[in-house]
């Protein structure tokens, strides 16, 4: 069971071969056995998911199913979810328990899905490893010595290791796509404004996204289509028609374009990563793609620019969290001061709290010229270098990361060093694109992504490059060894 | 560039984070380091480029300015930390 795609749940579904009960029953059995070694999941919803499993039922029976009915995910712990501890990886929100359900969630109850528990994450989605959880860390499926990626870790491993068909992420810099790519799955990062953020507890908004992480393309586009479309309640949500994801998964991809920006095959990049990444290219072109070189000029100010924007929007974000109306409260504070100190040395992680620091300073005056406003700049100027690529090509292909998962506690104790990990995402952030990782192959057993970037709103191109490649290729069927085969 | 030690204690203060004194030298080692990756910002030629801070360029969309939602005070209060007569409670701040 746990080795179904998402397309084929609901065909297994749709033709009674199994009910969407033994399906639910299947993951969490799986969660009981595995997760406590490898720490993907912060809450597991059973009694909800196997009451929405026997709704699911009923409804099939009836034939008034929709599109996911009966098909268990697993929901990043960012996602406010209705009467189920939303904590977003923090000591903060520890016993915050949401009044509302996030747009997302609403949307995938709607369609029939089933929750089957909130995933582990880096703190407030500030992270690349998942180590900076206040639930510890989430190991990787694959090598349990090494990390999951981050910040939706849970989510990656618990696809990964078969205790979910597929997961919803967020990303801000990398955290769906990097994850995915150290996991050896599919994940969307979507258009800035193509999935609404209300509900999404907020870590930096102008380049916050949700999106699916799953085995295949088609299961992304399956999710995508769901998640997807305008929400009047998030002020930042487009109002772009949604694309048919699904169906324009088998087009032709000959004549399709694509760039290989020089700066993302240069120094950095791991060789044999880079020779994965380049068989996964010549697997393209024997489809009919053309490659063509390209440049991203301004690559090397992507990682300065995205540590100035993220943490200076990320500090405006968090002063919401104040020991007053919801979340922690320091013991016995002194008076209002103590409060809010108390509260937020106590709540924050240490990443958290730098984060905070160097966006405060950004922002305060005398410096906010220095480093917001120019940083404000260099984003124009890395959004051009795309759009003139897009000029030439239809989509632009590289490495999702420099090389494969690192091991555990490798980089914790050096945050720049951290940061660096995500020199292939970052601008896709900063720029409001769609990217897309999907599996290239192993190195070291480990498996590498390739990433594939769209224009704005240019979705459908990229789940229909990589579900083309996925056709001729069966990277993304590696497994990693987990447990019994149930 | 460096960083002050005195300097980190006042953006604390400004992010009302409370720092131990023990780990204020860290912390500000770390910055310092965070801050010198940044500073390579400061080469780029900038000129009079609008600055970007929507990736779509979009700009807030207004609403009808009529109300549309239900008075929730109940359920947002029943997860606050303390609260009286539909009332958030603080320590004292005029005595």
């Amino acid at each position: 069971m746990h080795t179904k795609t998402v397309a084929q749940l609901i065909e297994g579904l749709r033709d009674k071969e199994f009910s969407s009960v033994e399906v639910c029953q299947a993951y969490l059995a799986r969660i009981a056995e595995l997760d406590e070694t490898l720490n993907s999941f912060i809450t597991v919803e059973t009694d909800q998911a196997l009451a929405a499993a026997e709704s699911a039922d009923r409804a099939i029976a009836k034939g008034q199913a929709g599109p996911l009915a009966g098909v268990p995910i697993a929901h990043k712990d960012i996602f406010c979810t209705r009467g189920t501890r939303t904590s977003c990886g923090s000591r903060m929100l520890d016993s915050f328990i949401p009044p509302y359900d996030a747009t997302l969630i609403q949307r995938f109850d709607g369609a029939g899905a089933l929750r089957l528990g909130k995933t582990n994450m880096d703190e407030f989605a500030m992270g690349s490893s998942n180590e900076n959880s206040f639930y510890g860390a989430v190991l990787n499926p694959w090598d349990k010595n090494c990390v999951p990626g981050g910040s939706s870790g849970g989510s990656a491993a618990a696809v990964a290791a078969g205790l979910a068909p597929a997961a919803t992420g967020t990303d801000t810099g990398g955290s769906i796509r990097q994850p995915s790519s150290f996991c050896g799955l599919t994940g969307l990062k979507p258009t800035y404004g193509r999935v609404s953020r209300l509900g999404m507890v907020a870590f930096a908004s102008s380049l916050d996204q949700a999106g699916p992480m799953a085995r295949t393309a088609e299961d992304c586009a399956i999710l995508l289509s769901v998640m997807a479309g305008h929400d009047p309640l998030d002020s930042t949500s487009s109002t772009e028609p949604v694309a048919d994801f699904r169906g324009a998964l088998n087009d032709s991809i000959e004549g399709l374009r694509i760039g290989l920006p020089r700066e993302y095959f240069g120094e950095g990049l791991d060789s044999t990563t880079g020779d994965c990444i380049k068989a996964a290219l010549a697997e393209l072109e024997k489809l009919g793609a053309v490659l063509v070189d390209v440049s991203l000029p301004h690559s090397h100010l992507t990682i300065p620019t995205y540590y100035v924007i993220a943490p200076a929007e990320a500090s405006t974000n968090l002063s919401r969290f104040d020991g007053v109306r919801y979340g922690h409260r320091c013991d016995a504070p002194a008076d209002l001061h103590d409060l809010y100190t108390r509260t937020r040395e106590e709540g924050f992680g240490d990443e958290v709290k730098r984060r905070i620091l160097v966006g405060t300073y950004a922002l305060s005056a005398g410096y906010y010229d220095a480093y917001y406003k120019k940083a404000q700049q260099v984003r124009r100027l890395i959004r051009q270098d795309f759009l003139d690529c897009f000029q030439e090509v239809d989509i632009i292909a590289g490495p999702t990361t420099p090389g494969p998962a690192f091991r555990l506690g490798e980089k914790s104790d050096d945050p720049v060093a951290m940061y660096l990990e995500d020199v292939y995402t970052l601008a896709v952030n900063l720029a409001g694109l769609p990217g897309l990782s999907a599996p290239a192959g192993l190195v070291a057993g480990k498996p590498i992504g390739l990433q594939l970037i769209g224009q704005h709103f240019g979705e459908a191109r990229l789940l229909n490059a990589a579900h083309k490649l996925q056709q001729s290729t069966d990277w993304h069927e590696l497994r990693p060894q987990t447990g019994s085969a149930r | 560039m460096t960083i002050e030690q005195a300097e980190i204690e006042k953006i604390a203060e400004l992010a009302r984070i409370r720092i131990d004194a023990a780990q204020v030298g860290e912390v500000t080692q770390r910055l310092t380091e965070i801050l010198a990756m940044v500073d390579q910002l400061q080469a780029a030629d900038t000129g009079d480029i609008e600055p970007l801070s929507n990736p779509l360029d979009a700009t807030q969309r207004l609403r009808s300015d009529v109300v549309t939602e239900g008075n929730q005070r109940e359920n947002f209060q029943a997860i606050a930390p303390a609260v009286e007569d539909g009332l958030y409670l603080v320590p004292k701040v005029i005595d």
